[in-house]
């Protein structure tokens, strides 16, 4: 297991406890449904941070609300901690399970439960896959916006969790603002829902506040997605330039011109090469940067901002300029950005995710200090890119067999992040702090900002029973971490003891 | 003067409610007092954000702006539209004194709110001053922030009973090229099912409203697509743009009317209400706004049953007092946002009464 994982050690749940617990659940569980044997935990092990590991002492798949409920509750009253799960793609450890709690896996929740054609909607149970519902809409003319780069296997529940984003979330938003209403178990077993189907609810928006609470607020049992109309036209621009800096000020006017792309996304030459060998999409080899420039809308609108946005890649620099010809080679260009990561991934037998966000004028200074610490680290880093809303996807590439290294990566990760930190962006912008990120939380928030947080859940989950440790760090583990890293000269957290 | 309209009031804020705290004095917070007809107000004293203002940070390609919450919405306005940018959210100011924080603060959206989003849907962060009299920072300047709980959000709407709003930082989005207005006579039932229809089309549909035997629609983009839309759409483009900007504010002739006004909030596709009184309908529908002497019990029943909720937005104190201004919440939401209330103003002394009564 990785260093330091978790800074208050937990205790295992007693055999005893378990037993107890797995009787309780089969009075009301199918056998099938309730997993406790180390080969039926072993694919509960992880979510898509595979790097951290940890057998939960017991898996439960209900497939009512009911169920659900009645599981709340029997670990409410026995303290039992609990970890939801949908199909465990998380990036961030988010659904790592815990060895003292329970995993409530939702994947029997896979039902699309009602699609409003006239209304633009689509009620679905929260293991449904994020793609499933754009197919099945698909013929309604309607699409499901938010299009995270795992759409194919992560479930909506999820994307609530994460609050997902995709290459569309410049235009389109992200889950939040595609979601009207969600219904939820809290940790007490009540039943609740969070926002509505007219436009607006009184009181708090405590939808919003669901969406990104990574698990530790609630459990999501169904959801209503807005569904948008498909535009009529879209095109794709291919762009690609001698220095990752002309093409970040390329991108800066096009946005500054008044024009929103529906996807503007880069990649770095090491990025090109990883795609192109995979994907074989047509990617240029020798281009130092590329992006990938979507507009889409009306016949008319489209037009009209292809030639603004032709004419601004020109005026930037260019090296070369394409628009894709037909549907098959607009398919074919995102193939190569949508497999980056496995594409990446086949070059090296690990690679480390990173997520920050930076405000874009910020771009080259950030890359720039990557490259230097890339070579003091020895270890290789590729950049795939939201350009638009500014969020950093550098891939770190290393081999987990040889000693030491995965350590070198998470600190170098972790130095990145801080960079976001420091030129005003943040440690993540769509895959969630989860348990990877939970140290950088400390840089990016103060003490007193974090008691809020741990206030706010308090408000939902008194004892603290939902994905307890992730996301949100305890001070002392922020005064331990703090210890390690001083910025600025200032100590973080000077009103914690040091130990 | 220009040191007086841009400075930086936190500390001056924080110390007033730190003395608040210690004499277990609540106050009402208040900006431009624009939207002060909106909830009721204890009858407490007064902490005045406008003299905290100024825009802090607006960098037009990145679609991001700052200001401090006493920066007035007409300034911010102004210095966006300079820029070709816009709050997509267009809200209503209700006044010229209208600022950034009291619009934040009460989550009010204009028009275009079904097609470009609402106030919660472009505010990034904030910092705010919570019942203990520390200044807090959530979320961020940029536009993809899921590091903590999504506390601006929670902010927005909440009229101001969890904290007093600092800065708040927004995503703005262009100003289209061209806008134009048509309208058309036509009946309700029919407007309605125009209005949803339109909706679920590729077109550059951005406001739709009916009133009084009119269906207004709006398109925006550019030129060419906002010409196309417009001949393949039926109705007459009218010269007045001023049409939805009225709207927004109340200034139609419409909300010449001293009965009691509603705000209604609505799931698409809802048809006419059984209520009598005086209705123009927005957002597609979705939003209603209705004068109605009707009983409050039989208004929010009749909106309830359709999926919605009704704000009794504009009335007497003693009506408000009453009937309640926002939807009776269900009793384990409600129990939730006490809760809530109690974990950012532990003393009870931000707005009591604005929003309920046991808020």
């Amino acid at each position: 297991m990785s260093q330091a994982l978790f800074s208050e050690p937990q205790q295992p749940m007693p055999e005893s406890t378990r037993d107890s617990l797995v009787k309780e659940f089969l009075r009301f569980l199918p056998d099938e449904s309730v997993l406790r044997e180390d080969q039926d935990l072993l694919p509960y092990e992880s979510d898509g941070l595979a790097v951290y590991q940890q057998k939960p002492p017991v898996v439960v798949l209900p497939d009512t609300v009911e169920q659900v409920q009645k599981i709340l509750k029997i670990c409410q009253a026995r303290k039992v901690p609990v970890v939801a799960r949908g199909a465990g793609t998380g990036l961030s450890g988010g659904a790592l399970p815990l060895c003292d709690g329970i995993v409530l896996g939702m994947a029997k929740f896979n039902q699309i439960i009602n699609i409003d054609q006239a209304a633009r909607t689509a009620v679905v149970q929260p293991g449904v896959r994020n793609l499933a519902i754009s197919e099945a809409v698909s013929g309604y003319n309607l699409y499901y916006a938010p299009d995270p780069s795992s759409q194919i296997a992560c479930t909506i529940g999820g994307n609530v969790a994460e609050n997902s984003g995709g290459v569309h979330c410049l235009k389109y938003g992200m889950t939040v603002h595609n979601v009207q209403q969600v219904k939820a178990v809290t940790m007490d077993g009540e039943l609740i829902t969070f926002g509505s189907k007219a436009p607006d609810v009184p009181g708090y928006d405590l939808l919003g506040v669901l969406h990104g609470s990574e698990g530790m607020l609630a459990v999501t049992v169904e959801i209503t997605v807005k569904l948008l109309p498909k535009p009529a036209s879209t095109k794709l621009l291919m762009a690609t330039f001698d220095s990752v800096d002309k093409a970040g000020d390329a991108v800066a006017a096009i946005i500054g011109s008044g024009v929103i792309p529906a996807g503007l996304e880069m990649m770095d030459n090491p990025a090109i090469i990883a795609a192109e060998a995979f994907a074989q999409c047509g990617y240029p080899e020798d281009a130092e940067a590329l992006f990938l420039c979507e507009l889409d809308g009306t016949e008319e609108e489209v037009a009209d901002q292809v030639q603004k946005v032709e004419k601004i890649i020109r005026e930037k620099d260019v090296t070369t300029l394409h628009i894709a010809r037909d549907e098959a080679e607009r398919m074919l260009l995102w193939k190569g950005r949508k497999s980056a990561f496995p594409a990446v991934g086949r070059l090296s037998p690990d690679y480390y995710c990173i997520d920050g966000t930076i405000p874009r004028r910020y771009l080259s200074t950030v890359l720039q200090k990557m490259n230097t610490w890339s070579k003091e680290y020895n270890l290789r880093i590729a950049n795939v890119f939201h350009a638009g809303d500014g969020n950093l996807h550098p891939l770190i590439l290393f081999d987990a067999n040889i000693d030491g290294e995965l350590e070198r990566t998470e600190e170098l990760g972790g130095k990145i992040l801080e960079l976001c930190v420091e030129v005003g962006g943040t440690i993540t912008g769509e895959h969630g702090v989860g348990m990877e990120k939970i140290n950088q939380m400390c840089v990016q928030f103060g003490s007193d900002e974090i008691t809020q947080f741990h206030a706010l859940k308090n408000a939902f989950d008194p004892d603290a029973l939902l994905n307890p440790g992730k996301a949100i760090p305890t001070l002392n583990r922020c005064a331990e971490f703090g210890a390690l890293h001083v910025h600025h000269g200032e100590v973080p957290h000077p009103e914690i003891e040091r130990f | 003067m220009s040191q007086n309209k841009n400075s930086d009031q936190t500390k001056f804020l924080q110390e007033e409610i730190q003395s608040a705290i210690q004499n277990k004095s609540a106050i009402n917070i208040k900006g431009g007092g624009s939207k002060n007809f909106i909830g009721l107000r204890a009858e407490v004293a007064e902490l005045v954000t406008t003299a905290h203002s100024g825009i802090t940070g607006y960098e037009p390609t990145e679609l991001v702006v700052t200001a401090r919450s006493g920066t007035t919405l007409e300034s911010l306005n102004k210095t966006l539209a300079e820029n070709g940018q816009m709050l997509p959210f267009e809200p209503p100011g209700y006044g010229p004194g209208a600022t950034l924080g009291g619009t934040v603060a009460c989550g009010l959206s204009g028009p275009g709110r079904p097609y470009r989003g609402a106030a919660r849907d472009y505010v990034l962060g904030c910092r705010v001053i919570n019942g203990k009299a520390q200044t807090l920072r959530f979320g961020g300047e940029v536009m993809k922030n899921v590091a903590g709980y999504d506390v601006t959000r929670l902010m927005t709407g909440s009229m101001g009973t969890l904290g007093v709003l600092l800065d708040v930082s927004l995503k703005v989005l262009p100003l289209p090229e061209t806008e134009a207005t048509l309208i058309q006579e036509t009946d309700i039932n029919s407007a309605l099912d125009t209005m949803q229809a339109l909706a679920g089309k590729s077109l550059p549909v951005t406001a739709a409203a009916y009133s009084d035997g009119k269906m207004y629609t709006r398109l925006s983009g550019a030129d060419s697509a906002v010409t196309a839309a417009a001949k393949a759409m039926t109705g007459d483009i009218i010269a007045e743009q001023n049409f939805w900007q009225q709207l927004k504010e109340h200034q139609l002739d419409f909300f010449t009317n001293n009965l009691p006004l509603w705000r209604l909030s609505l799931p698409p596709l809802t048809p006419v209400l059984d209520t009598s009184g005086h209705t123009l309908y927005d957002w597609a529908g979705m939003q209603r706004w209705l004068y109605s002497e009707d009983n409050p019990h039989d208004i929010r029943a009749a909106v309830q049953s359709a999926g919605g909720h009704a704000q009794l937005f504009k009335a007497s104190d003693e009506l408000k007092e009453q009937a309640g201004t926002f939807h009776p919440l269900p009793d384990a939401v409600m129990q939730l946002q006490q809760k809530i209330k109690a974990e950012f103003d532990p003393n009870n002394i931000f707005n009591l009464q604005r929003l309920y009564p046991n808020l």
